[in-house]
């Protein structure tokens, strides 16, 4: 046979050796499925503090104090200018020389949160805090965008009201800020799910190291893959739709009573009076 | 109730030239309308801010019932005094009512606690509860918005209302029926108010006094009527229209023309009323006089010789005033 025409069938047939049924088995896998919680657990507390972390470098940097400014700016320009991984690795590599690894290896935490496999809580750490170090670095630049789309006049009106600097930017600027800065922080959500994956380099034993583990032991590293990439599209396809049902809150009328009556923090938060469906959201809030 | 004592103040930004507010002095009595009025840029809303504290005077002092406002917490002050901001500043994210009540809630008041005084608030202000409670500024005119304003700047019951330009950006009509509704309200509640405009008219109609500036002084205080007899320079007399029969007419009340009263009064004015009204009257009535009634009780009359003698001895100390009378006496300017 023609050899170029063998090279396109293989692609194709894989040359028979592709094993549906190893995906069908590990899909569903103890294994995998701790995995997922694992990736999951790591990207949302990842963004959570990662967000936490762009809004304290937001003041850090509007700050009057020169040195504040100078360290905000400093990590910012560190974290966006070195690889995630490479910052994963350095973390990893950083807490036995401070004492931390073995001791919180020794608390054997996951398995007594009932996880059947036992990740060290050491490398789970290492990659927890890499992942929202970096992410609080890419937050700032969305938190100020978000922040500084607001018309000052909306804090000088609620200092005049009686309000302090914290009050007025928790009440006033932060709720009508979070209208531009939820869009792009769904985004970085969805790359955070898929960002998880880095830490298999340090052996937390998440979606992509669980699925590695097997691939190695069965030696069908491509059903394995197949598999971590099928559940990397379910949670990446699960929060896009949730994405959008919470762009469509933002957008949403505000006549619907349901919105903004009464609720809680986070409904008044999300469904913070938005403009009639139609009106284009402020500037730098439909970027993609 | 609060009287407001500006001692001297003087306002320097950094980098300026020139203050923004230069040795200024001036006291608002209680429960009177005080009208700043002057150019752009002549330090208004500066004086403003300094009130409540947004920004402090590089020196003198301002002193509300006889305390300097420099011995009070600026939280503690801002809360006790309503500020109706230049360009409205409405949370676009807050419900009508929850602006409206955002005062009372960081003092610690529930919606429930403050459900009626909103209800009361945006009745006030010539809005129904039941239709606007729950919209959003967004979702109404830029008349209702200033309205709405207003009803936030009075929701803690402040002794002093500060108002920068409350009803600027809106056409006349509306403005003029804004107008009515604040001495409507003023008539009940009775604040301190110090209003901030670039309006002439709204100067004469609104104000008890009013407090010319030019470049950051002071250049003349007093009664609209003062103002109008006896203009403290050719700026001021240029921007009252001094020289402008009419307006005298417009702004000069009965009792300038006040004669002993006769038989002949076949009708009966309020005390308070205008020149113009009476004049009207006058005329129609082809003759004749009106009785100037106060509480009841006649202070005399007004005749058509009493007005015109009036207003020839105002016009007389007008123009004494200035020495001169080639200006085209009907071009009162309304700057901006
Ligand atoms: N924050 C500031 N920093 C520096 N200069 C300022 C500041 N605010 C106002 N000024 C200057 O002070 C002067 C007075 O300004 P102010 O806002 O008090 O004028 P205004 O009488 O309210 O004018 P307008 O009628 O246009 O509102 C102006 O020359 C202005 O440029
Ligand atoms: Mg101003």
């Amino acid at each position: 046979m023609n050899p170029i025409l063998q090279f396109f069938q293989n692609v194709v047939t894989l040359r028979g050796t592709y094993d549906w049924n190893t995906v069908f088995t590990f899909l569903f896998y103890p294994d995998i499925l701790q995995g997922i919680i694992i990736t999951v657990l790591l990207a949302v507390l990842a963004q959570l503090i990662g967000t936490l972390i762009g809004l304290l470098l937001y003041f850090t940097r509007r700050s009057s104090n020169g040195v504040l400014r100078g360290i905000g700016e400093l990590y910012v320009w560190f974290f966006r200018g070195t690889p995630l991984l490479v910052q994963i690795l350095f973390l990893n590599a950083f807490l036995p020389y401070i004492g931390l690894a073995r001791p919180l290896i020794q608390t054997h935490f996951f398995r007594n949160l009932g996880f059947q496999q036992d990740i060290p809580l050491d490398a789970f750490i290492a990659g927890l805090a890499a992942l929202s170090l970096n992410e609080g670095a890419y937050m700032a630049e969305i938190v100020r965008a978000g922040i500084d789309s607001i018309d000052l006049g909306q804090l000088e009106a609620a200092k005049s009201l009686g309000m302090t600097y914290w009050l007025g930017m928790r009440r006033i600027v932060l709720p009508q800020a979070l209208r531009v800065i939820i869009p792009p922080l769904g985004n970085e959500f969805n790359s955070m799910l898929k960002n998880t994956s880095l830490v298999s380099a340090i052996s937390v034993a998440e979606l992509l190291e669980a699925a590695q583990a097997h691939a190695f032991s069965q030696f069908r590293p491509l059903e394995l893959l197949t598999v971590a990439s099928i559940w990397y599209l379910v949670l990446t396809t699960i929060w896009t739709l949730i994405q959008r049902q919470l762009e469509r809150r933002i957008n949403v009328s505000n006549l619907d009573p349901a919105l903004t009556s009464g609720g809680s923090w986070w409904k008044r938060m999300i469904g913070f009076g938005g403009r009639e469906t139609g009106v284009p959201m402020p500037a730098g809030a439909d970027h993609h | 109730m609060a009287t407001i004592e500006f001692v001297d103040v003087t306002k320097e930004y950094p980098n300026a030239k020139t203050p923004a507010v230069d040795n200024v002095s001036f006291t608002v009595h209680e429960g009177a309308i005080c009208m700043l009025l002057g150019t752009s840029g002549s330090g208004k809303t500066t004086l403003l801010r300094m009130v409540n504290r947004l920004i402090d005077p590089t020196s003198g002092e301002i002193r509300i019932d006889g305390v300097p406002t420099t011995q009070q917490d600026p939280i503690a002050l801002r809360r006790s005094i309503g500020y109706v901001i230049q360009q409205v500043g409405l949370f676009p994210h807050l419900s009508i009512e929850d602006n409206v009540r955002v005062v009372p809630s960081i003092l610690g008041k529930s919606a429930a606690e403050t459900r009626d005084r909103v209800d009361e608030l945006l009745h006030l202000v010539g809005l129904e509860p039941a239709e606007y409670r729950k919209r959003y500024p967004r979702q109404l005119s830029g008349g209702q918005q200033q309205r709405v304003g207003l009803a936030r700047a009075l929701a803690a019951d402040p002794a002093v209302l500060l108002m920068d330009e409350p009803f600027g950006a809106l056409d006349a009509i509306t403005r003029a029926r804004l107008q009515d509704e604040l001495l409507n309200v003023q008539r009940g509640v009775r604040k301190t108010i110090l209003f901030v405009t670039h309006d002439v008219e709204e100067a004469f109609k609104l104000g008890d006094q009013i407090v010319v500036m030019s470049e950051g002084k002071l250049v003349q205080e007093g009664s609209p009527i003062e103002l109008l007899a006896q203009p403290a320079s050719d700026f001021v007399r240029q921007l009252v229209g001094a020289d402008n029969i009419l307006r005298q007419f417009e702004y000069q009340p009965v009792t300038a023309a006040l004669e002993p009263a006769t038989d002949a009064a076949q009708e009966r004015i309020a005390a308070d009323e205008r020149l113009l009204p009476a004049l009207l009257r006058l005329i129609q009535m082809r003759n004749g006089a009106l009785a100037v009634v106060r509480d009841g009780e006649t202070l005399g009359q007004v005749s058509l010789a009493s007005v015109f003698a009036s207003v020839q001895s105002i016009h007389r100390n007008a123009s004494a005033a200035s020495g001169e009378h080639n200006r085209s006496a009907d071009s009162a300017p309304v700057i901006r």
